[in-house]
């Protein structure tokens, strides 16, 4: 085909006009969001002590840090989906939630402690965070990919690494509810482990279907 | 920053606000320059440079569906290279060359030589016989005909609507058949 005949054949469908990247990628999370929740109401459920656990202020402190992840790998995310984007002036966001993690260790560090520092750490839930977060991440991470899908990442692997960061901000939110462990400790040991596999297969699968 | 980029950058905002000749203008402006930067690319990987085109119209129909990633407020030239290099790198890979690309290739000069009229490539042509019948009929008769949306709706006896629909389906199906080649 000749080049003028491709340049007439875009031009006549210039009329259509393509949805932004981050209405797709709401409408994607918010299809995947039910599947995640099914799963977390079938296996696992908030727990039962939610109405007390509520007044605990480390028990609130990690929806921040967990929703705080998801909203700053939102805004990274929506950002590398644009061709000439790159991380600089950017990837501090994603640092946000570790310094929230930080501040409140720090916090629970000046509070006098029932339990050794080494048994909050460990807490009695680590092997369930760390499936329970991947396996919530997959209907999410799956919606993220497809809502970056839409842009023009020039990174595809990078891209993909930060939709994992979304799905797993978002799937740890879940998790968080359910978990009885609300040592900041906890929260930075054990999270981040789960959400860096998340974050693994968001860059793998990332490098392949983000391509354009 | 070469003259003519914030010429580029106003006929954007014009063909996103819906002014198709400025679009049609636009993309004329910028494929010479794309095809020296895919001349280039193509050169320093050792590769034939005759395959330009093919890159050159790869570029174009990248250009054209992801242009709701460009900020309007941005200029354009930016974006436009950062696609084709993309496009450039994407290209070479697929003809197993392990790539690496001058950031430059595309941003350095205007091309010398008076730039052909217009070119041929044939990737396209080949993926366009993989195309359903009636996406298919659509874009030829648009393409190679240059029949209006009009024209085309009244030709096979489709509305305007679905004429519109068939040509971007089939612009849409042509770039994920060019990726898996």
């Amino acid at each position: 085909m000749e080049t003028d005949q491709l340049i007439r054949t875009l031009a006549a469908d210039n009329p259509h006009r393509a949805r932004p990247v981050g209405l797709v990628l709401a409408l994607a999370l918010l299809v995947a969001a039910p599947f995640s929740l099914s799963m977390f109401m079938m296996k696992l459920g908030v727990r039962p002590d939610v109405m007390t656990a509520m007044h605990n202020p480390f028990f609130d402190l990690k929806f921040v840090i967990t929703l705080a992840l998801a909203i700053s790998a939102i805004v990274v995310g929506l950002h590398l989906s644009r061709p000439e984007a790159s991380l600089k002036g950017w990837g501090w966001l994603l640092l946000i939630p570790v310094g929230i993690i930080a501040a409140g260790i720090g916090s629970e560090m000046m509070m006098p402690q029932r339990l050794p520092m080494m048994t909050r750490l460990i807490g009695n839930n680590s092997r369930v965070c760390m499936t329970a977060i991947p396996l919530l991440s997959v209907p999410l991470l799956a919606g993220a990919l497809i809502g970056l899908r839409h842009g023009a990442p020039a990174r595809p692997a990078l891209a993909g690494a930060v939709a994992g960061l979304i799905s797993a901000g978002l799937a740890a939110t879940l998790y968080a509810s359910h978990c009885t462990d609300d040592s900041p400790l906890f929260v930075a040991t054990w999270y981040p482990i789960a959400t860096a596999m998340v974050t693994a297969a968001g860059a793998l699968i990332g490098a392949r279907v983000l391509r354009f | 920053m070469r003259e003519g980029e914030d010429e580029w950058t106003g006929l954007m905002r014009l063909a996103i606000s819906g002014d198709s000749a400025a679009y049609q203008r636009l993309l004329k402006a910028i494929t010479p320059v794309l095809r020296a930067g895919a001349r280039r690319g193509l050169a320093r990987a050792g590769q034939p440079v005759d395959q330009s085109e093919d890159v050159v119209q790869d570029i174009l129909l990248a250009v054209h569906l992801k242009r709701h990633t460009w900020d309007a407020n941005a200029p354009f030239a930016p974006w436009l290279f950062a696609i084709a290099r993309n496009k450039l790198i994407d290209s070479l890979r697929r003809r197993g060359r392990r790539v690496f690309v001058n950031i430059d290739d595309f941003a350095e000069t205007i091309p010398d030589e008076p730039a052909a009229e217009t070119a041929s490539a044939s990737e396209i042509a080949t993926a366009l016989q993989t195309l359903p019948p009636r996406q298919r009929e659509v874009l030829q008769s648009i393409a190679v005909e240059s029949a209006s949306i009009k024209d085309t709706a009244a030709k096979f006896a489709m509305s305007e609507g679905a004429v519109r629909v068939a040509l971007h389906r089939a612009l849409t199906s042509l770039t994920a058949k060019l990726r898996e080649q």
